[in-house]
Order: structure tokens, then sequence, then C-alpha cells
């Protein structure tokens, strides 16, 4: 009973309590626009011309950003880096059944194990010589890194997520007549996901950061070629830019990898709030 | 027909090593479970009354004997016979409806007929309303009439029970044994409940088998012949329960 009473009264309450949240949170950007404010007025008027090409003030910072969007230059480098950054999640995906085999057959943990120990410390970044060898500069060697970055947070979270289903679950599945295929693929894959869903955040967070180090040295294109070319022109503004790009598409896939999550997994707490 | 039968039953779980040393749960256990009778087995935590439970579902094999169910030798786990468990082990990720439906999609069952099974037995267990529900939006006494449910709609020949109400808060236990009371005479099944508690034992049963302490036997055999509802305060419960508080006692001075 208590349950459904909360449904009904809930319903009104969020949408009034959402015009609040808003406000408040505007209210909590006050000291931003002190900085930026503050940045503003330094760039403009206290630094020598020289220095404040080091800095451009806001302003100039908008006006870049402004060209950059209506001559399309920003989507192309956006599109580029996004499309490698999906390429290599695809791939990473592989991590899932790998994980899934090493939680259920303590053979394949055993052999697997010992090599994803040696591999996994080895950070993304320090492939990058060895990477441009192989697959010289362009998308391979950028979705390798990526990949890179990727496959060991989902490997790592789905072995988890399968290591704590709960025992009495399998059993209770075995004893109404499931068989071992039917049991991995809507028991250990289910009660697992939310870890896996967990992973694929957290990888795609950190594939995000290997694409921008990948393309600053090894790339004809991207958000992070964008900055790095623009560093030797001296265009701090478009570099700025590009810096502001990437730190908002990062925090725009973090936030649909939960809502995806939390629409496909209304049972899961996992990805709450 | 469901008939259990044990003979010579034993089984010891292997040490790896000399600080893990091989444990015997269980030696000698001789009962049968007659067709449509509701049977407990009751004793101390760590008797082995569990492990007896596991052999039965198939989860383990037993070292040594026999456990036949209608003659034939028990096998892997299957819906002939179903378990359900004092953590529910629900599917949390199912709503109650789908949990209840796993079962008889495992056994290929039609849909249009997986639906008004299921819509009977979300009626038996009194949960009609909450079909659409999350595991995690009921409480206690609910989730394990979802696992009731859950165990009943694939029509085992034998219905298992690993101590089904010991997480509950007294009064929910209570109710609870009334329902399983209610649910089991309106699907009258084989059944096998484990439970440490003698007025649960005595509230349900038609047998009790008392167990020793490990390694594991039957040490006593009782027929409850008592009507139900069983009162608590009837003289005739008084004094089983007496009697099978001195059987588990006895067990419980040897220890010491």
């Amino acid at each position: 009973m208590s349950i459904i009473a909360t449904v009904v009264t809930a319903k009104p309450a969020t949408v009034r309590s959402r015009w609040l949240t808003s406000a408040r949170r505007l209210k909590n950007l006050g000291l931003l626009a002190v900085v930026l404010l503050l940045w503003q007025v330094t760039s403009t008027y206290i630094l020598d011309k020289t220095t404040a090409v080091l800095l451009p003030p806001p302003s100039a910072i908008a006006f870049a950003g402004w060209d950059l969007i209506r001559s399309g230059d920003l989507f192309v480098h956006l599109s580029d880096s996004l499309r490698r950054e999906l390429v290599a999640f695809i791939w990473a995906t592989s991590a899932i059944p790998l994980a899934i085999a090493m939680g259920w057959s303590k053979t394949i943990n055993d052999q697997v194990d010992p090599l994803i120990e040696v591999l996994r410390p080895v950070p993304p970044l320090a492939w990058i010589p060895l990477s441009i060898l192989w697959f010289g500069i362009g998308d391979v060697q950028n979705q390798f890194i990526i990949f890179l970055g990727m496959f060991f947070p989902i490997l790592l979270n789905t072995i988890a997520g399968v290591k704590n289903i709960e025992p009495n679950i399998i059993r209770a599945a075995r004893c109404l007549g499931a068989s071992e295929a039917r049991i991995l693929r809507r028991i250990v894959l289910r009660a697992a996901l939310p870890q896996i869903i967990t992973g694929i955040r957290i990888g795609l967070g950190v594939g995000w950061m290997a694409l921008v180090a990948a393309e600053l040295v090894g790339a004809n294109s991207g958000l992070g070629f964008l900055i790095n070319d623009a560093r030797t022109l001296l265009r701090t503004d478009v570099v700025i830019v590009g810096m502001i790009t990437i730190g908002i598409v990062g925090l725009i896939i973090d936030r649909a990898i939960r809502v995806i999550g939390r629409r496909a997994m209304p049972w899961s707490r996992a990805l709450a709030a | 027909m469901a008939t259990l039968t044990a003979t010579g039953l034993a089984k010891e779980f292997s040490g790896h090593s000399a600080d893990d040393p091989s444990v015997l749960a269980l030696r000698g256990v001789n009962f049968t479970v007659n067709h449509n009778e509701f049977c407990s087995v009751l004793g101390h935590s760590g008797c082995g009354k569990t492990t007896l439970l596991t052999l039965v579902a198939g989860f383990e094999e037993p070292t040594e004997g026999e456990l036949l169910l209608d003659g034939k030798p028990i096998g892997k786990p299957g819906w002939e016979r179903s378990m359900i468990f004092q953590d529910y082990a629900l599917f949390h990720w199912l709503t109650v409806e789908d949990n209840i439906a796993f079962g008889l999609q495992m056994k290929d069952v039609a849909r249009a007929k997986q639906k008004s099974i299921v819509g009977n037995y979300i009626n038996l267990v009194g949960l009609t309303g909450f079909e659409k529900r999350y595991p995690h939006q009921l409480s206690g006494g609910m989730r394990q009439r979802v696992s009731i449910a859950r165990a009943l709609a694939v029509e085992p020949q034998i219905l298992l029970m690993d101590e089904p109400f010991a997480a509950l808060d007294a009064q929910n236990r209570s109710l609870m044994q009334q329902e399983m009371l209610r649910i089991w005479q309106h699907a009258r099944k084989t059944c096998l409940l484990v439970t440490h508690s003698i007025e649960e034992a005595i509230a349900l049963s038609d047998r009790i088998l008392v167990m020793t302490r490990r390694p594991g036997t039957i040490k006593a055999d009782i027929f409850v012949d008592l009507p139900r509802p069983r009162d608590e305060d009837d003289p005739d419960v008084i004094a089983l329960k007496k009697k099978i508080r001195e059987l588990i006692h006895n067990e419980f001075e040897i220890e010491h």
C-alpha cells in the first residue's frame, strides 16, 4: 500500500522540485561567472599584448568557437573523434564475452588472468609509439589506443559483476530447468548488467582521454589534432575551444550512458541519481 | 505420483589440505517421503539438513547411497524438483510475473498458456495487482510469495524449501506459514521443508524427520496426525513440541 501512495504523491512534486533544483543550480554558477569576468578583465586590460596571446579573454574564445562552428571545422573534427571512439568501443565490447567466460570457467580464468595482469598496468598512452609504428598516422592507430583504454575497465568490471552474482540465483534458475546456455544468456548476463554498464561508462571515459592523447601525436584530424595544430599557429583561442569541446562531449557521453542504463534497468539502483 | 526415497545416503565434502580437512556432512540417511506428503527435516544448524536438500535438488551428488524419485535416480537439477530459498533468490531484473513465468519459458510452455498459469499462481499466492513490480519494490513476505509461485508454476513433482521463512520477522513468519498451508492445500504437492523451527515443522507437516548433529542422520521419524490448522495451545501440539524439543535437546547435550 505504501508503495502506491508514494508513487501517487511523488508525481506532481517532481515537476515543481525540478524547477526549484534548476533555479538552485543557476545560483551555484555565481563563482564561475565571477571567475569568467575576472579573466575577461585581466586578459583585456591588465596583460600586455604578447602575454594576452597566451591567455585570450573568454569573449575571444567565444568568437573563435562561433567561427569554428560556422565554418563546420569543429564538427568535422568532432565527428572524426566520435567515429574513432565508436569503432574502438565496438571492438572493446569483446571484453564482455571474455569476462563472462572467465567468470564462468576456472580454466579460462587461470589461463587468461596472467596475460591480463601483465598488460593491464601498461598505460594506453605508453602504447602510442609502438602503435604509430604498427599502424601509421590515422584512424587505426587512434582506435587501437582508445581500444586499450576501454578494454580493461569493461573487462574487470564485467568479471566483478559475474563473480558477485548470488549463487542461489543460479541454483534457482537451474532447478527451474534452465540449461547452461540459457543461464549464461538470461541470468549471468542480466545479473551482471549493472556492473557491465559501469565498466562501459568508465571505459568510454578513459577511451575519450586516450583518444585526445593519441590524436595529439598521431592523427590528421580529430579534436586532439585540432588543438595541437592550433598550438603550432599560436591560436590559443582555438586550443581552448577544442579543450572545452572535449570536456563537454565527454560529459555528454557519460550522462547518456547513465540515462540509457537507467531506462534499460529500472530494477537497478547502481546508476540512480 | 511423487515418492522420494533415500537409502544409505552419505555426503562427504572433500578437503583440500590439512587445514581444510574433509567434512562428513551426512551418514546413513534413510527415509521415504510419500506422495503428496508434507515432510519437514528438523535439526540444529550445521547438522547437514541443507546438504540433504542440495542432494535432492541435484546441486550436489551423494558420496554414497541412493536417492530415488518415483524409483528413478535423481540426476541434474530440473523443474521436477523446484526449490524455495531462504534469501528468495528472485531474478531482481524481472518483474513479479516474469519471475513466475521464467520456469515456464524454460519448459517451453506456449505463451498464451504461460499467461494463464502465471495469472493463476499470482492469484493463489495473493499478489494480484503487483504483477509489474520488481522484487526490490516488495516486502520480504511478498518476495517469498513470488518465490513460492515461481517454484509451483512449473508443477514440480516435489517442492523443496530451505528455511523459507527464517529471514522474516515473527509476525510475517507465522502469517506465511498459514499461507503456505493454504497454498499447499490448494496445490497439493509432495513437499520437503528444511527448518530449525519446531513450531514451523509442527504447524505445517504430516511428517517430521529429526536429525542428529553432524554427521547428520535421521534420529526420529514422527507422524503428525493432528487436524489442521493446529492451535499452538492444543494439548496434543504442546505434547508433541515437548517431545521433539527433548529429542533435539539430547542431541545438544551430547555435543557438550
